[in-house]
């Protein structure tokens, strides 16, 4: 299993960088660890435009001029753990609900209409609410209507995966949101999400189900984001030498205003956000990168191009929220509200095309 | 002529579709190359949707349709989608690829070989991407492929043909046409390809990624037919020794002048 290498440790490594490592690092063809960690240090700071150059670059060659468009859906905001970062932490007193089958349909219907191809299903993480007969009698009713349903639920077993891949879901994320141990133990008061470890050996059931893509991020705000970003590599590392036939992307959710008031722990600029995101291209030339609608549109139209090669659009997180607009209680605001319409036509502006389906449910065998 | 599975092609370039900014900038590109394959990842397109934006783009012209199993892990997820497409375009043209390692797209050389003997028996024109092996070359070529599509380096690289020394194997051993495929990066390279003898040339992220994708094809076409007529002109050998340009024949024929 993947060991987390020691936080304080990554941070220390990265501290040490120095300019003459961050330039081996821009220069080198393939880079390890040890040049991720100069490219996510302060000694790179001053070479940001040549990361976003060489970012850019890379991601043009082995993307294309293009950006994939999707969107989430979210199924419930029932939840049993309590992270102090989240509106729908057991702790909050908010309107909860759980869309029935019917409801769900109707909410993703609601995007196909729009002409969404690639949805994402979000849910807190309550068992009680959202289960894997659930997900599995939804994934029946979507897959053939869509070219790609991902999901974005509580950690499951490697049989639950295999029983959903089966049904339908081509991906999974799972966030580990801090791979700080001692901040995973302070923001994560009690429930299921509170051990670490079951938490960070998730994407590998994932991977080991079958499932094509597995999808893994730190949410930033919480810890040191230099050495998050180092951990990321660390684990997207082992993961590509663990299970090489699986495809892998990275989010970078960073934190934002919810119910419940939490302030971030530590301030992640656009700038840092952007190193981060150059620095893992750089790193990893295939991982697909994913921005979401967390961040504003004017972050979102300068970063196009320059690495990312997944965006979220027109997205509502409450849940029920595309068919009912008074819908209470999201997850944290959205920063871009555009529509799905409104994003294409930026980036076709840019000159990059508008993916909306880059997949498709015939790849997989599946029960009836 | 360029003749695959009974089908004449006048030009020997193909393009791959995948990476243009936009459908239209592709069916300019397309047009501007003067050529007469494309293929298209069935997992772009909704072949069953006549709206659907990059089969528009293709069906305003006459061209042969290939669609690639592009995403396709093993055998069997290629060939369900190879007969999914062949029920919804009507065309039995599949270019095979079966890459499970989703960084490199590198082809799996024992999976692509049981789905061209399956795909073939299905009545399919097989057209497989694969590593540059002359073996497996030889391998699929009896299996019933129409041709053969080696790569000339890693997808996308751009880097140019660096496995030539297996593909002129192949072109020699060949009896299908062999198309070299993947990693061409300019026009050089594509005319180098071409002076080696191969049939033809496939390029996608070349072109879809140029300043100028519409003048780039043009560029891949002029660059494609050079490397055809030198080929066929005969090209000298290369040598690692100098060789004068005008030899003493008259010395050489008065030395051997014992021979009978
Ligand atoms: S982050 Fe997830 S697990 Fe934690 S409270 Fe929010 S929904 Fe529940």
């Amino acid at each position: 299993m993947f060991q987390s290498p020691d936080f304080n440790q990554l941070r220390e490594q990265i501290k040490s960088a120095t300019s003459a490592d961050v330039e081996q690092a821009l220069n080198a063809t393939r880079l390890n660890l040890n040049d991720l960690a100069a490219l996510i240090s302060p000694a790179a700071e001053p070479y940001l435009q040549q990361m976003a150059a060489r970012s850019s670059e890379i991601t043009l060659a082995r993307f294309g001029k293009t950006t994939q468009l999707y969107a989430p859906i979210y199924l419930s905001n029932y939840c049993t753990n309590r992270c102090v970062y989240c509106g729908f932490s057991a702790d909050n007193r908010i309107k909860r609900k759980c869309l029935t089958l019917d409801e769900a349909e109707k909410e993703a219907m609601i995007l196909h209409e729009r002409g969404f191809q690639h949805i994402l299903l979000v849910s807190g993480e309550a068992e009680n609410a959202v289960d894997v007969e659930y997900m599995e009698a939804i994934a029946l009713r979507l897959r053939n209507k869509f070219a790609a349903v991902s999901i974005e639920i509580q950690p499951l077993s490697t049989e639950h995966y295999q029983r959903l891949f089966l049904a339908g879901i081509t991906a999974v994320a799972v966030y580990q949101e801090t791979y700080d141990r001692d901040m995973y133990k302070r923001v994560h008061l009690s429930g299921k999400k509170s051990d670490f470890d079951y938490r960070l050996e998730t994407p590998a059931r994932v991977a080991e189900a079958g499932m094509r893509e597995v999808g893994i991020g730190a949410l930033l705000g919480l810890s040191d984001w230099r050495a998050e970003g180092l951990a990321i590599g660390h684990h997207l590392n082992w993961l590509r030498k663990t299970f090489w036939s699986t495809a892998f992307t990275v989010s970078f959710p960073r934190m934002r205003p919810a119910t419940g008031e939490f302030e971030p722990l530590e301030i992640v600029t656009e700038s840092n956000l952007s190193q981060l995101i150059f620095a893992l291209r750089l790193f990893d030339q295939d991982v697909g990168l994913i921005v979401s609608t967390r961040e504003e549109a004017r972050y979102r139209d300068g970063m196009l191009k320059l690495g990312p090669t997944r965006y979220s659009a027109g997205s509502c997180t409450a849940p029920g929220g595309y068919g009912d607009s008074d819908s209470e209680a999201e997850q944290f605001s959205v920063g871009d509200h555009r529509s799905l319409q409104e994003v294409s036509t930026m980036i076709r502006e840019k000159g990059y095309d508008p993916v909306y389906k880059d997949w498709d449910s015939s790849f997989q065998i599946t029960t009836s | 002529m360029l003749t695959i599975a009974g089908t004449d092609f006048r030009s020997r370039l193909f393009l791959g579709t995948g990476k243009f900014s936009s459908s239209a900038v592709m069916a300019e590109a397309i047009a501007a190359s003067d050529c007469q394959m494309v293929t298209v990842a069935l997992r772009r397109v909704n072949l069953d949707n006549p709206e659907d934006d990059i089969m528009k783009a293709l069906s305003q012209r006459d061209y042969t349709f290939l669609p690639n199993t592009s995403g396709a892990r093993n055998a069997n997820e290629a060939i369900r989608l190879a007969h999914l497409a062949r029920a919804a375009s009507g065309s039995s043209w599949l270019k095979l690829e079966v890459t499970p390692d989703p960084r490199t797209l590198l082809p799996d050389p024992v999976e692509t070989l049981i789905a061209t003997e399956e795909l073939v028996k299905a009545g399919f024109i097989v057209l497989p991407y694969m590593n540059a092996d002359p073996i497996l070359a030889l391998k699929l070529q009896d299996a019933g492929a129409a041709a053969v599509m080696p790569l000339g380096s890693p997808i996308g690289t751009n880097q140019g043909v660096l496995t030539d020394a297996m593909i002129e194997i192949i072109i020699e051993q060949a009896r299908v046409p062999v198309v070299v495929d993947a990693g061409i990066g300019a026009p050089s390279h594509a005319a180098y390809a071409m002076e080696m003898g191969a049939d033809a040339v496939l390029v996608n992220t070349a072109i879809s990624i140029a300043g100028d994708p519409v003048a780039m094809a043009a560029a891949f076409a002029k660059a494609v037919e050079a490397g055809r007529t030198a080929y066929i002109a005969g090209m000298g050998r290369r040598s690692k020794q100098a060789s004068a340009s005008s030899p003493v024949t008259g010395t050489l024929s008065s030395d051997l002048g014992f021979l009978a």
